[in-house]
């Protein structure tokens, strides 16, 4: 079987979810034989010719996995636009790859707007026409494509060959945007949704987003949760003495990360205890919002601002926390709590997430619920067996996230796709 | 020839409302939320199934005899949310044909932290039932079924019990059938009855299991069971939850229809009775020593007190709560005193419970908490409150006394 897979994302270039999940799930599905090709948009080479070319995919791809991603073809599309341009996660990548991918999520999917600025659209209709003229000369059963950028490139491969099409939803104008969504995005998603065959999204939470604000019939769609990377387990780094407790916020500064109501609550906890620091780890268009409500608070000096972190400093972060918390208003998956995890750290995560229906071993709240948020921190804070029982069968508990069963799942929606196929269905 | 020995477990806690760091008030119980669950399960298994013993003890004529073990926390919260149910237990205690069974009042683990309130809990009991059923309750049976050879020296030692109930694991017993009485290791006088789980289990949890070999299971063919122990065993002991009719197997099982012609398909066979634990326990000899040096209990696959006390968390909750009983009963407060007894009660560390992830869904039952994580949150935030208000007390008395003090060496 050979998949045409259209993708935006793809390591060092991430800024989000989708990236690290195309990464993860084009890996193991190589490993089970596969056949992929992956289009990708590439960052034009005439603004950082140096370290752009080492970085692109198949540079990234060749130097680190190649035996990995053996199935895997990629297929970039030259492209003027400066991708990411906000992340800037490029330097010293080759030393610390793994890092920088944790760090990289700390850039803005929903900021794509303020980063490609106006010719977003110009550049989803040139990756489409060029997705179109790579697929003329390739061979493929099915089409797969990652989230709106490229549902017009999949619209159009699907009427040239003729093959079904499933759209892999991580994320929606919803999540990213609340009520304020943009219509020209909202309009491409839906129109891609309903010309696909299949939908697959990374969890029920957004499947439900799917059917109600999509209208999209809930047969039409299937469940496949993201994985974790198991490697890399062992963290150990000096660490500076500390005498208090850290909590830590570790993603984009945004609205739909909710990092107000981390600091409502952490002013709710600090009535309670004294010892107890909260860092804030990443940037954002609500950066200097929170800075002044965090000072407004009266709680300045005990909430740490870091901006955004990058390498072995993520790791860092991680490793001096005593609890992380997301506090997401809407969050399609939400692999940090996943990642907090592997590094040992007790979750207290949003009911708003996907991550939150399929993750038992974690703290859940409603984002909005500050009372029960601050509830949960103190207790975390205040009683050792508490944490102690979340860290040790949250680390269990991680291991199912496996990208090879995602895989493997996908792969069966790809047969059963091509068996209502052939029988003309 | 075996005899039948029924005992019904029926008991509710009194659940938590949901209690934050934030909060200050003393009212740490959900009465809207007990309220509804005691009438409802009123409704789905104590009425109907209390009638349905009523009529079938009138029908066999006083053959039919059944027992029950109800906490004192179920029936202050009978007397306040069903009283009705409370007058048909009366009225089943007045038939002669039932028995009820003594236990600790707030169906606390108190026997493994607390002699000193373990046996306050038992008197309590025990006033309570005679007071509501004019009966002295003669045999003894652990929360949870908790039990060691320590258990039984100590409730032979309180006196007043003739037996006391025990899980019949297969550690305790090896080859050895639980259709024997037996005695507990170093207790002359006390007898001990062991739980044939096989049996029971086959009423409490397979009844409904579409997925078992034997369903469905009719009251004949469970009563061919019985007879086949015939002459290999005295008493079959049937202990389970009063709920399993109605609540845990639902009336559309047949569940209802099963208890209603069973005792007829037992009492077909001429050698078959029906006997209470103390008729049992008076009967029949005990045949062997049982030893039992580690606890055993009735819950989940292990049979063990993991249930309980399997995680660090539970450990924790268990014993900052008895380590606050010389503090507690110093306040000599009441409604402190209460509110420490009803935090005893088994269900609220059952729900801290890590296991029922893979252990299957019985943990579920009525419990008000999303996970086991929130359960202890809760839980410890109200002990922390209950533990400032003795300490406030406490500091009241103490003025008080100096104050007293001071008065006196003026006056002298």
């Amino acid at each position: 079987m050979k998949v045409f897979m259209l993708g935006w994302e793809f390591p060092p270039f991430i800024s989000g979810g989708l990236g690290t999940a195309c990464y993860g799930l084009t890996k193991a599905m190589s490993k089970l034989g596969t056949e992929i090709v992956f289009v990708l948009p590439r960052a034009s080479q005439t603004s950082h010719s140096s370290h752009v070319k080492m970085l692109s995919a198949e540079g990234y791809i060749t130097k680190e996995d190649c035996s990995e991603f053996q199935n895997v073809h990629f297929k970039t599309i030259m492209s003027p636009l400066k991708p990411y341009a906000s992340c800037n996660t490029n330097e010293g990548f080759g030393k610390q790859k793994r890092s920088n991918y944790i760090s990289s999520w700390q850039c803005s999917l929903s900021e794509h707007l303020q980063n490609y600025g106006w010719d977003i659209f110009e550049q989803v209709h040139r990756y489409a026409q060029k997705a179109v003229e790579i697929a003329s000369v390739e061979d493929f059963d099915i089409i797969h494509a990652h989230d709106w950028m490229t549902y017009p490139a999949a619209i159009a491969v699907a009427q040239l060959s003729g093959r079904p099409f499933v759209v892999h939803v991580h994320s929606t104008e919803f999540d990213r945007s609340g009520k304020h969504i943009n219509q020209a995005i909202y309009d491409i998603e839906r129109q891609g949704m309903h010309a696909a065959d299949k939908i697959i999204t990374v969890s029920n939470y957004t499947k439900n987003i799917i059917t109600s604000r999509y209208s999209i019939s809930p047969d039409k769609v299937e469940v496949v949760y993201n994985g974790v990377e198991s490697n890399n387990g062992v963290f150990v780094q000096e660490l500076p003495n500390k005498s208090d407790k850290i909590v830590l916020f570790l993603g984009r500064i945004t609205m739909q990360k909710g990092p107000e109501y981390f600091i409502a609550a952490a002013k709710k906890v600090l009535e309670k205890m004294n010892n107890v620091k909260f860092v804030m780890a990443g940037d954002g268009d609500m950066t200097h919002r929170m800075i002044e409500y965090a000072a407004r608070l009266g709680i300045g000096h005990k909430v740490f601002f870091t901006r955004f972190l990058r390498g072995s400093d993520v790791d860092r972060a991680y490793q001096m926390a005593d609890l992380y918390v997301m506090p997401s208003v809407s969050e399609p998956f939400g692999i940090a709590p996943l990642e907090a995890l592997r590094h040992g750290v007790p979750v207290l995560i949003s009911k708003q997430s996907g991550i939150a229906e399929t993750l038992k071993n974690a703290l859940k709240v409603d984002f909005w619920d500050i009372n029960q948020m601050a509830n949960k921190m103190v207790a975390v804070l205040k009683r050792s067996p508490l944490s102690r029982a979340l860290r040790e069968n949250g680390g269990i508990e991680i291991r199912k996230f496996r990208w090879e069963d995602s895989a493997a799942k996908v792969i069966k929606i790809y047969k059963e796709m091509l068996t209502c196929a052939q029988a003309g269905i | 020839m075996a005899s039948v020995c029924f005992y019904f477990q029926v008991h509710q806690p009194y659940r938590l409302r949901n209690y934050t760091i934030f909060d200050t008030g003393s009212d740490y119980f959900d009465d809207v939320k007990n309220a509804q669950i005691c009438r409802k399960v009123a409704h789905k298994c104590y009425l109907p199934a209390n009638q349905l013993m009523l009529e079938l003890i009138k029908k066999y004529n006083d053959r039919f005899k059944v027992s029950y073990s109800i906490t004192g926390c179920l029936l202050e919260q009978l007397q306040l949310y069903a009283p009705d149910v409370l007058r048909s237990f009366q009225e089943l205690s007045e038939t002669g044909c039932v028995e009820f069974l003594g236990e600790t009042y707030y169906h606390s683990l108190s026997s493994l932290y607390s002699r000193e309130e373990f046996v306050e809990q038992i008197q309590a009991h025990k006033r309570t039932i005679q007071r509501l059923f004019h009966q002295r309750p003669r045999v003894f049976r652990n929360t949870e079924l908790i039990y060691n050879n320590q258990l039984a020296e100590l409730i032979e030692n309180i006196g007043g019990f003739d037996a006391i109930l025990a899980e019949g694991a297969d550690h305790i017993l090896g080859y050895r059938s639980p259709n024997f009485v037996y005695s507990p290791k170093k207790c002359r006088k006390l007898k001990l009855l062991l739980k044939n789980y096989r049996l029971s289990d086959d009423i409490a949890f397979r009844f409904s299991n579409r997925g078992w070999s034997q369903w469905p299971l009719n009251a004949h063919k469970f009563a061919g069971w019985v007879n086949s122990v015939n002459g290999c065993g005295f008493t079959i002991n049937l202990f389970m939850d009063y709920e399993t009719f109605g609540e845990h197997q639902w009336e559309d099982t047949g569940i209802f229809n099963f208890l209603r012609h069973l005792p007829d398909e037992i009492l077909k066979h001429p050698d078959n009775n029906f006997k209470t634990p103390s008729e049992v326990a008076s009967v029949y000899d005990a045949v062997d020593e049982v030893d039992v040096p580690y606890t055993v209990s009735w819950a989940d696959i292990e049979r063990d007190l993991s249930a309980w006390l399997g995680n660090p968390m539970q450990q924790n909750a268990v014993s900052e709560l008895y380590r606050l009983e010389e503090k507690v009963k110093n306040t000599e407060d009441e409604s402190i005193i209460r509110d420490w007894r009803k935090l005893q009660t088994s269900d609220h560390f059952y729900y801290m419970c890590t296991k029922w992830f893979a252990d299957g869904d019985v943990h579920k039952y009525f419990n008000p908490y999303d996970s086991p994580y929130d359960s202890y949150i809760n839980f410890m935030n109200v002990l922390d409150n209950l533990n400032f208000r003795c300490n406030e007390i406490l500091t009241q008395k103490k003025s008080r006394l100096l104050s007293n003090v001071g008065e006196c060496i003026l006056s002298s």
